[in-house]
This record gives C-alpha cells, structure tokens and sequence, in this order.
C-alpha cells in the first residue's frame, strides 16, 4: 500500500512537466505550428530559474526569467514559422541545439562549476502546497481551463480554425499570423514553467541536458492524445507512470529474464506510441494545417 | 470600382477596369479564363490591394485592404474553394470571426436562432450541428452563403458557384439568389456559363484579357452578343498547312464517361475518332472536361463506362486500370497539361526529365543500372534538335523558362514519332518564339502520319492548329466544326453552352 503511494506521488512528480510541455505542444500544433523546440524551451527555462534562483535566492524570480527566457524562445520560432515562413521542424530542432550549448556555455563562464548551477538551498525551491509542489496545481488546473479555452471560448475557436484552414480564418478577417504567435507564446510560457519545476522544484539547481528527452516524450504524449486536451493529459499521466515504475525497477532482479537495463523501460514510453498508435487508438490525424506556413498569393 | 489596375509581376490582371453595380440587382460577370474576372473580385473583397482606382459604395469612396475592411462594408465572397474549416460543426464555421464575444455559449444560442431565421427567410437549410467535411458539396456552398449573411452581407459575390455543383444543386442554387435579391441583396456572379447569365442576372459585365469589354441590361441582349464579346473578334495568323491526308483511325473513343470522388459528371458520353495525319483540336473554357478527358486517355485515370480502342488495336474498358506505361507501349505518347507537376520532375535534372516515362528503354540503361552518359548524350541531342536553352542537361528541370521546358517535353514525347499524341495547353506560359517553334513541330509531326488531339483553352491556337474542332461544354462535346466555319459567335456561344 505504502509502494503504491508512493508511486502515485513519483508519477504526479514527473507528470508536471509533461503536461505543462504536452500542452504547450497541443496548443502550438492546434493553431498549424509544428514544435519539435518543446524541449529547447523547457531547458532554457530551467537553466533561467536554476540561474536567476542561484543569484537572487528567489524562486518565483527564477520563475519569471524562466518564463520570460522560453517565451522569447517561442517568438523566435514564430519568427521563422510564421513571418518569414520558414521550416518549422528545423527552426524547432535548432531552438533545442541552441539551448543544449548555450546553457551550459553560459553556466560555464557564469558559475565555473562544469556547466552546472550551484546547488539551491530550500529556501530557493517551490515550497510546498497541500503536501505537493506548488507547481502541481496550476500544472493539473491547467487542462480543465485549457480544455474549455479551446473549445467554448471565441479564441479556442479561432485558434483550432486556424490550425485546420488558416485561408478560413483569413477570410473571415482574423489575423492568422497574430492567432499563431498568440499560440507560440503560450507554448513558450507553458515551457518556461516546466522548466522551472525540472530545476528548482524537482532538482536544485540546472544540470547539463536536464529536461532528458521530456520535450519530445511531450510531443509523443500530444500525438497519442490525438492533438485533444484529456487524452493528451492522460497519455502524459501514463508515461509519468512508466517513468515511476522504471525508477523503480533499477536493479531489481526479476525471475528468468534477469535484471532488466533501465534503458529498456525508458523506451517504452516512445515503444508504446508506436505500437498504441498503429493498432489500438486508431489513426491520429493532425491539425490539417500544421507544419505549413500560411501564404496568401494562389 | 473605376480604373482598377492590377499586376502579378509581368502579368497585367486588370487593366483600367470599371463596374458599375445597382443595389439589389443580380449582377453578371463573365469572361473566358484569365479575362481578370477573379481578380477583379478578390480586389473587391480585400484579398488582393489593387494598383490602382478605386471604389466606392453608395457613392462614398471606401478604402478596402483586407478581408476585414469588406466585411465591415457589407461584401462578402462565396469563394470557389471553399474557405469552411472541414473538422467543423455547421454552426461554427458560421461564426468564426465573428463570435459576438468571448464566451461561446453565451452567444451560440442567438447564432442558432440566425440560422434558423435565414433558412425561413431564404430556404438555406442546414443542420447547424453538422461536421461540414461530411456535407456534399452543394450543402457546404449553402454553409458559405449563410455565414456571409450571417455577417450582415448586403453584397454577396459568388466565384463560379456552379462549378462544382450537380444540376440538382445549382438549381436550388438560383432559387436561394432569387430569395436574396427579393430581399434587396445585391448579388455579383462571377461565372462563363452563359446560360446561367441569361437565366438569372439582371444585368452583365464582360471582361477579356484584363479589360471590361462592355455592359448590357440581360433583357436587351443575347447569348450570342455575349458569347462574341467574350471571344472577341480574333485574326487567326494561319499557318501554311498542307492540307491533310487522313488516314486510318488510329484512336478511336466511344462513349466514354467518368466521374469525380464526389459523384459529379465530368465526362459525358464522349465519344470521336482520331484519324492518322490530323489534328482535332479540344476548344473550351477550362474545366468542362478537357483535363478528365485527357487523363482518361494518356492512362492517368480510369472511367466508369466507354471504350477507349489505343492505336494497336488494344481495346480499354471501364474495368481496365489506368496505366500510362502500357498507353505508351501502345503508341500513345501524352504532353500534359500541367508541365511543372505531371510533365517533368521539377527538382530533377534536364536529363531526369527527358527520359521519365521512358526510363525502361534498353537505350538508357541495363539491369535496372542508369547509363548517364548515353542518357547525357541523348538529353543534349534532343535539346539542339528542338532548340532547348540553356543546353544543360545536367540543369534542374525547374529552372528553365516556360517554353524551353515545354520544347523539352515535346522533345520527348515527339522524337520516336508515337502513332497518336495527346497535347494539353501546349504554349501555355510560353513566348511567342516559342509558341511559333512548337507549332510549326505539331505540324511535322501531323504530316508525318501521326493522330494528334490537341486540348487547348487558346482559340487562336485551336484555329491555327486544328483540322477539326470539337468543343467540350460541361463534360460533353457539344459541337463539332471545321476551322473555316468556326466563327467567334458559333465558338462563343458552343464554349459557353448557350447553343
């Protein structure tokens, strides 16, 4: 009983920012910008909370700069997706290549301690609400109000639009590129707090390459929940579970197979995916729209 | 509008345009394919800026730069494709961009409520709750037609609106636009059908090559005024043509009809012979079947009913699949319409694209292994020989201009002397040196013995060409004629489907 308790907390742990990121991702993706740069953002919002907490002992500080950091992050992705029309996929990829580099750049020749930040004391972490992270409340909020942002307000609607036929929305004298850049600022902002609760609520302090993969485990997670708000939470929920159970099967030893690598259970998340998608939730169709960029002239 | 001047980079669209619309009025606009006639609407509409003139409504002078200035104007476009967000609800479609507010359930309702007075009012029935991707075509024409009134339009203007409609369709069609101007709308058709200008416009507009040609009351002209101010008087520069020595049937198609994925006619009941050592030219504004019929024959389709008998005496049948490669084996080489996407490899080397389609022959290659140096040495032969330039065969296929990039084509399908040859918009795009060469080409070829049919939306072209015209209206040839006979009235009026 008390196991299982505490896997159910390890997984609401590692859930956090996942849905942050899944939903920064389904937001992006529903309004027709594809974004491969989720974990560039979240990285980058890490290393600006680890940094700006390091210095100034404040985490909501740090949070703020996290914010701040992967917005801007998520504007210069619109810059190229959406004003100079360029390939979303690479414009992502670079964002995540930039940032793996830059941060540990920047630690470097700020802190001269490997790349890391130093470590933050209690005081410099997200306290504590109702026996939880105080981030993991907005987190879990997050999707009920996104949930019906989307789908019973005039922006969710223009926003979802958007993603499936921006000539539609043209037309009917919305502006397609100012509903897009509202949308990767969102993404950006929903990163940047992920990243913050990676490295000042779950760690303490900024490590190398710290968002490990989630960013795209994010995108995996929007894929299986088919581009909708509860399916992409719950597919997020579930490899937050995988990932709880994988810790904790770190050298157990199970009968006939034998000790089982840790990097097996880390690639059922991606496994699952493949093979969910292929027979058991049918097809995944995505925002219509999504990857191309919008041009007026026939 | 008064002197609207429009440009795409060398192409004048719009040349001193004016129109002059009365309120409550059902209002023409006709003219052959890129008369400007679209052109002229998306200005209108704030989809494109014009160059110059200007507009007014009402007699004040308006300032139109985007779709929402129109909208603010009362215009607004039933475009041709149809700019519904197919993953929608009915009811959604309708009301994006123009909500009412932030929160939706505070004002579907009273959207709902709209709907349901509109269809009183006009007889557009739709279900509000249906996804549009699921409706047919005619219902999702009547979405469109709602959310412009929904948006308070007082003028509507509907791009070719029966295009892509069944008989059926258009017919509610014009019973909802004569529900609209009973209410005082005013209504812009954009359209070269004449028949359906006669049948419901109060008055017409005819544009041609950029410029407004006239303006009529519909009671006090004809088709055939209309049809000659359309096609315009036209000097056919003739060609020295030896006359023709006709020869066996070398195609021969009969009864051939298809339709697309949505249950429209394309083809109906097409049937001719094409004899060896002519040319039959296909006249028509484009989409009356031309580009199905051709893809119908070159083996890029399959048809529902007919019989296609290729030039070896292989006969092809309903069931039969599509295949283009087992057309060309019969003898039937193919220069399609549309040169960048189905006549060569874009991306790809001038060499690439000079022997695609043929790329099997034992000439280029052995087990599966491409010979680039003989195809190199081919690739420039056919370059001298039908004046290609630049001369690089190694130069992507994209690169070069309109004309040389035809001339390749023609090189291609032209050089082993196929018994019959399928030509689509041959000059399209192309200079007029250009234009001369691949005539003067299509001629040898014909005197040679070879069947050519030729399928252009240029008169001048068909005239010069043809030795027989057939002319396409709405999936079915509806008249047959000899170049001497075929004036501009007998060829407007049969294009436009008013004889």
């Amino acid at each position: 009983m008390n196991e299982l308790v505490s896997l159910l907390a390890a997984t609401v742990r590692v859930a956090v920012p996942l849905i942050l990121a899944g939903f920064a991702g389904l937001v992006s993706e529903r309004a027709g910008i594809v974004d491969i740069g989720l974990e560039g953002k979240m990285l980058a919002g890490a290393f600006a909370a680890a940094a700006i907490a390091a210095v100034t002992g404040n985490v909501w500080l740090g949070l703020l700069g996290a914010v701040a950091a992967a917005g801007v992050l998520g504007l210069v992705h619109g810059f190229v997706a959406i004003t100079q029309r360029g390939n979303q996929v690479v414009s992502g990829m670079a964002i995540n290549i930039l940032v793996s580099g830059l941060s540990m750049t920047l630690g470097l020749a700020w802190f001269a301690q490997g790349g890391r930040t130093p470590p933050l004391p209690p005081g410099a972490r997200f306290p504590e609400l109702f026996g939880q992270d105080v981030l993991v409340w907005p987190a879990f909020l997050l999707v009920p109000l996104g949930w019906w942002v989307l789908s019973h307000t005039s922006f969710g609607l223009r926003l979802r639009a958007v993603g499936e036929n921006p000539a539609a929305v043209d037309t009917a004298g919305v502006s397609v590129a100012r509903l897009r850049y509202a949308a990767v600022l969102i993404a950006g902002v929903l990163c940047g707090v992920a990243g913050a609760y990676i490295a000042t609520a779950q760690a303490a302090g900024f490590v190398r390459d710290m968002t490990g993969g989630r960013g795209y485990l994010a995108l995996a997670a929007v894929v299986l929940g088919k581009w909708r708000p509860f399916p992409t939470f719950a597919a997020c929920l579930l490899f937050a579970g995988l990932d709880a159970v994988a810790i904790r099967l770190q050298g157990v030893v199970v009968p006939w197979i034998g000790q089982v690598p840790v990097e097996f259970v880390q690639a059922v998340p991606y496994v699952m995916t493949v093979v969910l998608l292929a027979g058991f939730v049918g097809r995944a169709v995505p925002p219509r729209a999504a990857g191309t960029p919008y041009v007026k002239d026939r | 509008m008064r002197g609207i001047d429009k440009s795409f980079a060398a192409v004048r669209a719009n040349r001193g345009v004016d129109l002059a619309v009365a309120r409550g009025h059902v209002h023409g606009l006709i003219g052959e394919n890129g008369a400007g006639k679209s052109t002229l609407m998306s200005i209108l509409y704030g989809f494109y800026t014009a160059d110059a003139g200007d507009i007014r409504i009402d007699g004040a002078p308006v300032r139109i730069a985007d779709s929402r200035d129109a909208i603010r104007h009362g215009i607004e476009m039933v475009h041709q494709h149809f700019m519904l967000v197919e993953t929608m609800s009915v009811l959604e479609n309708v009301v994006l961009g123009a909500e009412g507010g932030a929160l939706l359930a505070r004002h579907l309702p009273a959207a709902r409520a709209t709907l349901r007075q509109l269809a009183a009012d006009y007889g557009l029935e739709v279900d509000p709750d249906a996804i549009v991707g699921d409706l047919a075509v005619g219902a999702q024409q009547r979405v469109e037609i709602v959310k412009a009134l929904y948006r308070g339009a007082d003028i509507l203007i509907l791009d070719e609106p029966t295009g892509v409609l069944t008989p059926q369709e258009a017919a509610d069609l014009f019973r909802v636009l004569a529900a609209l101007r009973a209410q005082g709308k005013t209504i812009i058709i954009v359209t070269h059908k004449l028949r359906e200008i006669m049948a419901i416009t109060d008055r017409v507009s005819v544009m041609r090559a950029g410029q407004m040609v006239g303006h009529r009351v519909t009671a006090q002209t004809s088709a055939e005024e209309l049809g000659e101010m359309m096609i315009g008087r036209r000097l056919a520069a003739r060609l020295d043509k030896a006359p023709t020595a006709l020869g066996a049937v070398a195609l021969a198609v009969a009864g051939v009809s298809l339709h697309d994925g949505f249950g429209v006619p394309r083809l109906k009941q097409v049937s001719f012979d094409l004899h060896a050592g002519e040319i039959v030219g296909i006249a028509g504004v484009a989409g009356n079947g031309q580009s199905e019929l051709l893809e119908a024959l070159s083996g890029m389709r399959a048809f529902d009913s007919g019989r296609i008998t290729l030039p070896n005496g292989a006969i092809v049948g309903p069931g039969d699949p599509a295949d283009a490669a087992a057309r060309r084996a019969a003898g039937l080489a193919h220069v399609p319409e549309d040169r960048l996407r189905t006549g060569l490899l874009a991306g790809f080397a001038a060499r690439e694209s000079a022997i695609l389609g043929y790329h099997e022959d034992a000439a280029y290659g052995r087990a599966g292994l491409l010979d680039w140096r003989r195809i190199e040495r081919h690739t420039a032969a056919l370059m001298t020989r039908y004046e290609v330039r630049p001369l690089l065969p190694k130069l992507r296929s994209a690169l070069f201009s309109g004309g040389n990039a035809q001339k390749l084509i023609l090189a291609r399908e032209m050089e082993r002397d196929p018994a019959v040859l399928l030509v689509g918009q041959p000059t399209r795009g192309v200079d007029i040196g250009g234009i001369d060469f691949i005539h003067r080409r299509l001629l040898a070829l014909r005197d040679r013995g070879a069947a050519i049919l030729l399928v252009s939306v240029e008169l001048e072209e068909i005239l010069r060409l043809a030795d027989r015209i057939l002319v396409m209206f709405d999936g079915a040839i509806v008249g047959a004629l000899r170049p001497d006979e075929a004036d501009e009235r007998r060829l407007g009026m049969l294009m436009a489907g008013a004889a």
